[in-house]
């Protein structure tokens, strides 16, 4: 009990808010939009509690489900994104991943932005697939993934600048 | 039993995740395989409200778009009282509405959504003030929806740009009839679907809603052709139509509560049990 766990509420709460109130409301070309709530799911912490973690995104995507109408794609999404996070991070930290010394909270190096752009793709394509729900829009569901991805990925790293704690 | 234990201790996550992810996709299925079961829906009390509030501080940024709407509705239904001596003009308009003025519930948009393949849109009207799933949505141009879900306050609605809505539709002018789908394509255009291969159709003619349908009264404005396409499977015309609605864009909305169609329900139904 102590400030990880607060500055992880206080994060869902307000990553939540923002993808509501703001980037709901952001439509590119009518059907692309940034989906930056998930960097609570690639935010947490490294050492955290997996379990927590899996319950918490599941909430997550539950609650965005409910204010998009969307049945379970969103949970769903962010379920499977959870649990692959582990694998992500040893593929795209290698060796250092065992020390436990990494932060995502911070400059981005190819290292952070592989992760993320993973991270962003997986959670996009099983998004898409269950919105879509039949194969015969596949080339779509593949354009869809794609653009969504980039706007997520640009405003994500633009959201990790900007809450980025400052240490000189 | 020792290793039965072991093994649910050694593999929590996974079997947390697997239940999870269980309980979300049994959502999703329910949610795509019949609209009717949703269980996760915007008209709840939570997000209906949280919609509401932001809806109060949105709505002035469409002021202009809204009045220029209404402006255009008055003059309309002012050209309709002043000419009344053109009394095949007021027997048309009365025939449109079909329906009692006292049947008409205005309410206003508080959500919509147009960027996905199954769109939906929440209405701040709902079982308080008489609206029942079935009843149709239609504003001043022509239909918007179709009343999916409701709490006391909210409502929810399958609008026409859903891939599982489908609409009872006809040509104006020669009355033959086809269903109204969306491809999931663009947010301007619905497609008509199983037009005989009889029906001349043309570009620009006007679509509007059959009869055959209890949900909506016929003769409410859907759109013009745009495209005629010959399908190659079944011989049957499919006809790509720019809608009046600009759907990216709704405000006030009229709900069509029909007391009709469950008297025309209940007959169907007793004529099917016997």
């Amino acid at each position: 009990m102590n400030s990880t766990l607060l500055t992880n509420i206080l994060r869902f709460v307000l990553l939540l808010a923002v993808q509501i109130l703001i980037f709901n409301n952001m439509t590119f070309l009518g059907f692309i939009i940034p989906l930056p709530y998930l960097l609570f799911i690639i935010l947490f912490p490294v050492n955290g509690n997996k379990s927590g973690l899996l319950v918490a995104s599941f909430l997550l995507g539950i609650i965005m489900d409910v204010f998009s109408n969307s049945g379970g794609i969103h949970a769903t999404a962010c379920l499977t994104l959870a649990y692959l996070r582990p694998s992500l991070f040893k593929f795209a930290f290698g060796v250092s991943y065992e020390y436990q010394t990494i932060k995502l909270n911070d400059v981005l190096t190819p290292e952070r932005f592989s992760f993320i752009s993973l991270a962003v793709l997986i959670h996009h394509f099983t998004l898409f697939l269950l919105e879509a729900f039949q194969i015969s829009f596949f080339l779509d569901l593949l354009i869809r993934t794609l653009l969504s991805a980039v706007f997520t990925i640009i405003s994500c790293i633009i959201i990790i600048y900007l809450i980025k704690p400052n240490k000189k | 039993m020792q290793q039965i234990f072991n093994f649910i201790f050694k593999n929590s996550n996974r079997l947390l995740f697997l239940l999870l992810l269980c309980v979300s996709l049994l959502l999703t299925i329910q949610s795509h395989s019949f609209h009717k079961s949703r269980i996760i829906s915007s008209a709840n009390f939570l997000s209906g409200g949280v919609y509401e509030r932001i809806n109060n501080i949105s709505e002035y940024l469409n002021l202009k778009t809204e009045n220029e709407a209404l402006a255009l509705e008055n003059a309309r239904l002012k050209s309709i009282v002043f000419n009344t001596k053109d009394t095949l003009a007021l027997q048309k308009f009365e025939k449109i509405k079909g329906v009692d003025p006292k049947d008409i519930v205005v309410s206003k948009v508080i959500h919509n959504s147009y960027n996905v393949h199954e769109n939906f849109i929440t209405l701040n009207s709902g079982s308080l003030q008489g609206i029942k799933p079935d009843m149709g949505v239609i504003n001043s141009l022509g239909i918007i929806g179709i009343v999916d879900k409701t709490s006391p306050k909210y409502s929810t609605v399958v609008s026409i740009l859903n891939v599982k809505s489908q609409i009872n539709a006809k040509i104006k002018k020669s009355n033959h009839f086809g269903s109204l789908i969306w491809n999931g394509k663009s947010t301007g255009f619905v497609q008509l679907v199983d037009v005989p291969r009889l029906a001349s159709v043309r570009k620009g003619d006007t679509i509007v809603t059959g009869g055959q349908s209890v949900i909506f009264p016929e003769n409410i404005n859907i759109g013009t052709i745009h495209k005629v396409y010959i399908d190659n499977k079944t011989n049957y015309y499919t006809l790509d139509i720019k809608l009046f609605n600009d759907m990216t864009n709704l405000g006030h909305v009229y709900i069509i509560k029909s007391e009709d169609r469950e008297e025309l329900n209940n007959l169907e139904k007793r004529t099917k049990d016997e």
